[in-house]
């Protein structure tokens, strides 16, 4: 239903003008809630009212929000006209533009809202006069003369409705805590997993290799091979771990089923660096037998799109690093479209990375031994995570199994 | 009593603003320089008033009626915003007499239109003022927070009744005179609920622009032609000045429009 709130201040209850308001929007049709009142205290004191109008037409409301204006009812600040200022020139936006939150966000251009597209946090917004559209663009992507939203006014925000919760997922809170009843926890996430995956949602997984050296490679492929990972995000040493595993069964030099450390295993992950470098690329490895198994070997097998961003560590790096963080960044973006559920494990930089580019709507989980690493990423915006703190192998190992019970249940129920 | 008032030297029916304008129906020069003359000395001998003069200018007739320039008050004067352009050319010679004569003189926001004392007077310890026609609402919000009064605000539904002052009179002890069909319902009753002693005039007598008066004490000087009024405000203990001024109606005006209080 159209939706607008105005505000109207002054003496308007001795004046009787909040009265009249208020009966003119009723005679006209439409309907009131008021949000919120003051009433001044002494004579000179103003009083304010902020109204929320209903009207069955977006005709109706306009006729009704151009009669309580000639009363002094105004649009409140978010619901007049955006300020739009043109961009001075490509990568810099006019000074004091809206910077974007994570949530779905609309903005109020030639009296119609547009909602913003490709919402993400951290960018300013871009408004098409003509094609009446709106859309989040990143400060180095913006063009000379782009009209930019700036300050607040003009811009709403949609809230996360809170529901009453019914799943495991909803009531979990995205406070940090060692002492939460993970099992209860793990279990709420496989069922958000199987629901998205069920609802044909697409789910991200951010690994770092940490993920590997605690053994926890064989869940993460488990995980793809039965179609739980649609995009996985990581850096060059997830992917050069887990192909030093694939030749040389260690990482970082340690027999995984050994825990000892290998003879010269300090150059394995060099060897294979340099291996995937030879071979032009993982795929290509893939392709010529070279990597025959691993969670790299199984995302181009399965068809897991993957995107290894670099960092100025990195050792190599593959050649399917990308190592220009601006077009990794890009690439991210394009990639993290359409996911519904995200899964970061065992990673800092890329969790972050990543929750910055996903809208508050994704469901995001932040797996990590250092509470500190969970705690970042609500702090850096991404509120709506849930974090866990704990080892990442036994989570994974966990979750696999509730997502195996999980299917095990269903086809019981289902063949009874 | 301080007024200020602007001789009608270059008075007359240029435009059509208001429904009492008419080109065809002209005001005679002559007469109206009169009736002007005797509305000033009857101020100055029977009403003690001290009247400052402002320098009329061709080409705009309306600076006789003074009572629109704006609003004075406390050494401030907030300068009028005029629906019409017309008039509009006139804010710039008020602003500078009020300036020269040691006002701080305040500008309201660009989209406020404000039309003075036509459409702010104070009764009592409160001031009303009129909107819809010729002032804005926005504009008497931002006065009460220049002022720091509360003003409470009635809309004007008859464009005959265009000012505040052209069918709302205040009285001294919080009276006032006032022509009910010309404020909307709600305003009627704010009237009633804000001012215990309220006079109607007739149909026939707020033609005459009997609330277009000048009152001081228990002083009213009105446009003639308004015996009932008369009656009326003689049983309440007001001596009353009867004073032609059919030639200022034929533009809209009378003897309070005449007018500006300055102190």
């Amino acid at each position: 239903m159209p939706r607008s709130v105005v505000e109207v201040s002054g003496h308007i209850i001795d004046s009787l003008i909040l009265p009249k308001v208020l009966d003119l929007i009723i005679s006209l049709g439409a309907d009131f809630e008021i949000l919120d009142v003051h009433i001044g205290h002494r004579r000179a004191d103003r009083s304010y009212a902020r109204i929320q109008i209903d009207a069955s037409t977006p005709a109706l409301l306009e006729q009704v929000l151009a009669k309580v204006k000639e009363h002094g009812a105004l649009p409140s600040e978010e619901e007049q006209a955006a300020d739009l200022q043109p961009s001075p020139a490509d990568g810099v936006f006019p000074d004091r533009f809206y910077a974007t939150t994570n949530l779905s966000t609309s903005v109020r251009v030639n009296d119609r809202w547009l909602e913003v597209e490709l919402i993400e946090m951290d960018c300013g917004i871009r408004v098409d006069l003509a094609a009446m559209r709106a859309e989040c663009v990143p400060i180095h992507r913006v063009k000379n003369g782009d009209l930019i939203v700036v300050g607040n006014r003009g811009v709403k925000i949609l809230p996360i409705e809170r529901k009453v919760p019914r799943e495991a997922f909803e009531f979990m809170s995205s406070a940090v805590s060692t002492e939460q009843p993970k099992g209860l926890l793990i279990r709420g996430i496989a069922e958000s997993m199987k629901k998205t995956r069920k609802e044909n949602g697409r789910i991200l997984v951010v690994a770092g290799p940490g993920l590997v050296h605690t053994g926890a490679a064989r869940h993460l492929i488990d995980l793809i091979e039965n179609d739980y990972v649609q995009v996985l995000f990581a850096g060059n040493g997830l992917a050069v771990h887990d192909i030093e595993t694939a030749l040389y069964g260690t990482s970082l030099g340690v027999y995984l089923d050994k825990t000892i450390r290998a003879g010269e295993g300090h150059e394995h992950h060099l060897w294979a660096i340099n291996a995937i470098r030879k071979a032009g690329g993982i795929r290509q490895a893939v392709d010529q037998g070279l990597i025959e198994r691993g969670i790299f070997y199984s995302c181009v097998k399965k068809g897991v799109e993957f995107v290894l961003a670099g960092s100025i560590r990195d050792d190599g790096p593959l050649p399917d690093v990308i190592t220009d963080t601006l077009e990794a960044q890009d690439v991210m973006r394009e990639k993290a479209r359409g996911v519904s559920f995200a899964l970061m494990m065992a990673t800092t930089l890329h969790a972050i990375a990543t929750g910055n580019l996903l809208p508050a709507a994704v469901k995001t989980v932040c797996v990590d031994i250092n509470p500190a690493v969970v705690t970042k990423l609500s702090d850096r915006g991404t509120f709506q995570a849930v974090g866990l703190v704990t080892d990442v192998e036994p989570f994974l190992r966990e979750l696999c199994q509730y997502l195996k019970e999980d299917d095990t249940a269903v086809e019981r129920s289902s063949s009874a | 009593m301080r007024f200020l008032m602007c001789p009608p030297d270059y008075y007359g029916i240029e435009y059509e603003i208001n429904p009492w304008m008419s080109r065809s129906h002209q005001s005679n020069a002559q007469i109206a320089r009169e009736q002007w003359n005797n509305l000033y000395r009857l101020l100055t001998l029977e009403f003690n008033a001290e009247i400052e003069l402002l320098d009329p200018r061709p080409g705009l007739p309306d600076m006789v009626f003074t009572a629109n320039a704006g609003l004075a008050w406390n050494g401030k004067f907030i300068v009028s915003r005029f629906r019409y352009d017309v008039r509009q050319r006139e804010a710039p010679h008020y602003e500078a007499w009020f300036a020269d004569h040691g006002y701080e003189v305040l500008h309201l926001p660009d989209n406020y239109c404000f039309e003075g004392e036509g459409d702010l007077l104070k009764c009592g310890e409160l001031w009303f003022a009129g909107y819809h026609i010729r002032s804005d609402i926005f504009a008497h919000q931002k006065i009460a927070e220049i002022i720091g009064q509360e003003i409470l605000s009635l809309e004007l539904t008859s464009d005959w009744y265009y000012h505040l002052d052209t069918c709302f009179c205040p009285l001294s002890g919080g009276r006032a005179i006032f022509y009910p069909p010309a404020f909307d319902p709600y305003a009627q009753k704010v009237l009633e609920n804000h001012v215990p002693d309220l006079i109607t005039v007739s149909d026939e007598e707020a033609a005459r622009f009997a609330c277009n008066a000048v009152v001081t004490g228990e002083k009213i000087a009105m446009n003639d032609g308004c015996p009932k009024l008369k009656g009326k405000m003689e049983a309440a203990g007001f001596s009353v000045f009867e004073i032609p001024l059919d030639e200022f109606i034929k533009a809209g005006g009378s003897a309070k429009c005449l007018v500006l209080m300055i102190g």
